[in-house]
């Protein structure tokens, strides 16, 4: 009865819990950036906080970082993605990378990078694998190959970590496109496999997926865990010298901390600009492209190179796994041999103990804030399909604004304006700063499944005389089952993941596995890495695997369930 | 105006244009049939009777039912039952949960698996209780369809298209069971289809929209 006068304003509550944040966050970073900071007895407006930012050497390095990493990581995996599926879509490569794509996409960015640095670290796998017969190394040599100062490791960390995500949303978008019959048709007409596909399909899918694409290129520029692991130091990336300057004791930091902040955040809107700039150019090329009629004479070739592409991208972030396990499992592994001497467990019951706390801090967490962003999105849809609202392309905008802002220009902000207020750093704000984030996951994994369920088994149930919460209880949800544990799944897995929110908003006083694994890039102990990492990688792997699981035994005798 | 379903000037419009107007008395047991290519508004006059219409449509005038005006009722409290042509038994029920999803509440759990138990009988399906809807065949759902709606104990049956996914033998067989059972309960019976041979089967009014 509650829920019937609750319902109407949950959309309204949602946006809030979504969006809120972010506004404050914004105005909490935009005050301290003009010299405004009452918690550290200094009142503005001035301009010092950007007169100090401009002094710094390294800003120029820093902004140019961010701009290079974000567009090479988003154009390449963008590439990457639209070639594989052009070349190999229905083909049996293609559905194999379709099976690996669930676990790929839940391995957290944190434990992928860690992985690509053991890979192909001067003294990673890869060099020992092939040394000393190959190269002649017995030492590892001195290239500096991860934290390289061109960012080249760092966008390669993002491009195998984005190429799995770009690759779910293109196959979402592809069931809508009719796909297979304009490749069908420009393939009678003559056209290559890949020539057809960019030629018909293309347009109609980059036009669905665009909105995920920018929020790529906006996390692709502000990324922190990423860029700590592997990304240079000297200087790092913008955004990593903010979260610097923010964790800095001396308050005054965090006026140019700020400062960087609206910067990062210009930077990310310049890009995004830049990026439609550059889909109006490329249009206008595609269509003179078209006009020529060419049929595409290098089609196998560049499908097969794109295959390459695609597998060497999903082996990395594999393989990396795998080192992740061996070195958690290591005794003494000397360079240049290829396994370790002997496997233990003397890591585990090192490190054991300490993953198991952060693990439980994590899990309450997850938990708490997936459930929060379950019940939200599912009331949103349920108040959508009672009251017959209905979404237009522009609301879904709104979806994506929050992943569209650089977490380094509003979380900083959040952080400042809680010091201002007085507010307490700890969980209950880091689960707030969570929501953020796992709301619009959580939304958009759940609402096509939600909203493509027959409404007339809804007109069925309520002519049974089931009210429209029996309706939504004995029907809706539990024929939903799997799609839910699957939102709930995505949630989980983002809320594992997430680092900024975690360290800024907990005040370093709320230590998941993400934290703690991030924590440990500058120690470099590969065996504690390795722990940890696995152990982040579990947390959110293992949802995943519940989710295929439970409604496979709940409905094991319910075959009209069993595929959909 | 006591028993039976009445439709007083009702007219639906889509954005200003007029779709259809009917105005029309079905008394117990008697069918009405409604005939008319697809696209004409049959399923949006059910829609409007079950309280299930889009927004995108507005509607004037009433509906009584047992002599009650149900126009603005809640849906699940007009006692108005429908069948549409697929069989829509909910996937995560069995059989027998799925007719006593139907069944009137009240009575004890025995009383009640009894009942189920006898209104499998009635359509020929005895002992299938425990039974995946999903690995029944196209006659046998559309009875247990037909059965959990009766179960609810309706006033009123709308029939969308009800027969037209089933293959000929089949056809014949439930038609006349549906038509059957709604006799024998006394209900009105409002169809909509475009087979005529429905139509002609149902042996009542038939009104033509549409022309």
């Amino acid at each position: 009865m509650t829920k019937r006068r609750f319902l109407p304003f949950l959309p309204a509550l949602t946006l809030l819990a979504m969006l809120g944040p972010v506004a404050a966050g914004l105005w909490g970073t935009f005050l301290p950036a003009f010299g405004h900071l009452p918690a550290a007895g200094l009142t503005g407006p001035t301009l010092d906080p950007f007169r100090d930012l401009f002094d710094w050497a390294g800003l120029p390095r820093a902004m140019l970082l961010s701009i290079s990493t974000g567009l090479l990581a988003t154009s390449i995996s963008l590439l990457i993605v639209m070639l594989v599926t052009a070349g190999w879509s229905g083909t049996r490569p293609f559905r194999l990378l379709e099976r690996l794509l669930s676990p790929l996409l839940s391995v957290p960015h944190a434990a992928a990078a860690f992985g690509l640095a053991f890979l192909i670290a001067p003294s990673g796998w890869l060099a020992r694998l092939f040394s000393p017969g190959v190269t002649g190394w017995e030492r590892p040599p001195d290239l500096l190959i991860v934290q390289d100062s061109w960012g080249l490791t760092m966008t390669a960390g993002l491009i195998v970590k984005e190429v799995p995500f770009l690759l779910l949303i293109t196959l979402a978008a592809l069931g809508q496109a009719d796909a297979q019959r304009s490749v069908t048709i420009s393939q009678a007409l003559g056209y290559g496999r890949v020539t057809g596909w960019l030629k018909t399909v293309f347009p109609r899918v980059y036009a669905q997926i665009r909105p995920p694409i920018y929020v790529v290129l906006a996390y692709s520029m502000s990324v922190v865990d990423v860029a700590v692991i592997l990304g240079p130091n000297t200087p790092p990336s913008l955004s990593v010298q903010i979260v610097k300057w923010m964790s800095d004791p001396d308050l005054a930091m965090r006026l140019e901390g700020a400062a960087g902040a609206l910067v990062q955040l210009g930077l990310v809107i310049g890009a995004l600009v830049f990026w439609r700039l550059c889909e109006v150019v490329v249009g206008r090329l595609g269509q003179r492209w078209i006009a020529s009629g060419a049929r595409g004479r290098f089609d196998p070739l560049v499908a097969e190179l794109a295959l390459l592409a695609g597998a060497a991208s999903a082996l990395a972030v594999l393989l990396g796994m795998v080192v992740l396990t061996i070195w958690s499992f290591a005794g003494f592994w000397g360079f240049p041999d290829a396994l370790p001497d002997q496997l233990t467990w003397r890591n585990w019951m090192r490190f054991g103990p300490g993953t198991l706390e952060a693990l439980a801090e994590t899990a309450l967490i997850a938990i708490t804030v997936a459930l929060a962003a379950l019940v939200l999105t599912i009331g949103c849809l349920e108040a959508e399909y009672r009251y017959g609202l209905s979404f237009s392309a522009r609301a879904v905008w709104l979806l994506y604004l929050p992943l569209l802002v650089p977490q380094t220009a509003f979380l900083p902000g959040l952080q400042t304006l809680m010091l201002n207020i007085g507010a307490d750093e700890g969980r209950f704000p880091v689960m707030l700063a969570h929501l953020v984030f796992v709301l619009p996951y959580v939304f958009l994994s759940l609402a096509d499944p939600f909203r493509a369920w027959d409404t007339r088994m809804g007109t069925i149930a309520a002519a049974l005389r089931a009210s429209p919460n029996g309706v939504l209880w004995r029907v809706r949800l539990p024929m939903l089952l799997r799609p839910i544990l699957t939102a709930l799944a995505v949630g989980l897995a983002v809320s594992v993941g997430q680092y900024l929110a975690t360290l800024l908003i907990g005040g370093g006083r709320v230590a998941t596995l993400t934290t703690e694994a991030v924590a440990l890039a500058s120690g470099g102990d590969r065996r504690a890495i390795g722990v940890y990492g696995l152990m982040q990688t579990g947390a959110a792997l293992v949802p995943f695997a519940l989710a295929l699981l439970v409604p496979a035994i709940v409905w094991r005798n319910r075959k009209g369930l069993r595929d959909g | 105006m006591d028993k039976g379903l009445s439709l007083r000037n009702v007219t639906i419009s889509k954005d200003g244009a007029p779709l259809l107007s009917v105005h029309d008395d079905v008394g117990p047991g008697e069918v009405l049939t409604i005939m008319g290519p697809s696209g004409v508004g049959k399923s949006t006059l059910l829609a409007f009777i079950t309280g299930t219409l889009s927004p995108n449509f507005v509607a004037e005038g009433e509906v009584w039912l047992d002599g009650d005006n149900v126009t603005n009722a809640a849906p699940h409290q007009r006692r108005v039952g429908i069948l549409f042509q697929d069989d829509l038994l909910f996937p995560h029920l069995s059989v027998g949960a799925n007719l006593a999803f139907g069944l009137q509440p009240g009575g004890s759990l025995s009383e009640r698996r009894k009942k189920i138990e006898d209104a499998l009988d009635e359509i020929g399906m005895s002992g299938f209780a425990d039974r995946d809807p999903a690995t029944l065949s196209g006659g046998q759902k559309a009875r247990v369809a037909l059965m959990r709606m009766l179960l609810s104990e309706p006033c009123g049956l709308l029939l969308d298209e009800p027969f037209s996914r089933l293959d000929a033998a089949r056809r014949a067989q439930v038609r006349d069971m549906v038509f059957d059972r709604a006799k024998v309960r006394k209900l009105p019976v409002l169809m909509v289809t475009h087979d005529a041979e429905d139509a002609h089967a149902a042996g009542g009014k038939i009104m033509t929209l549409g022309e």
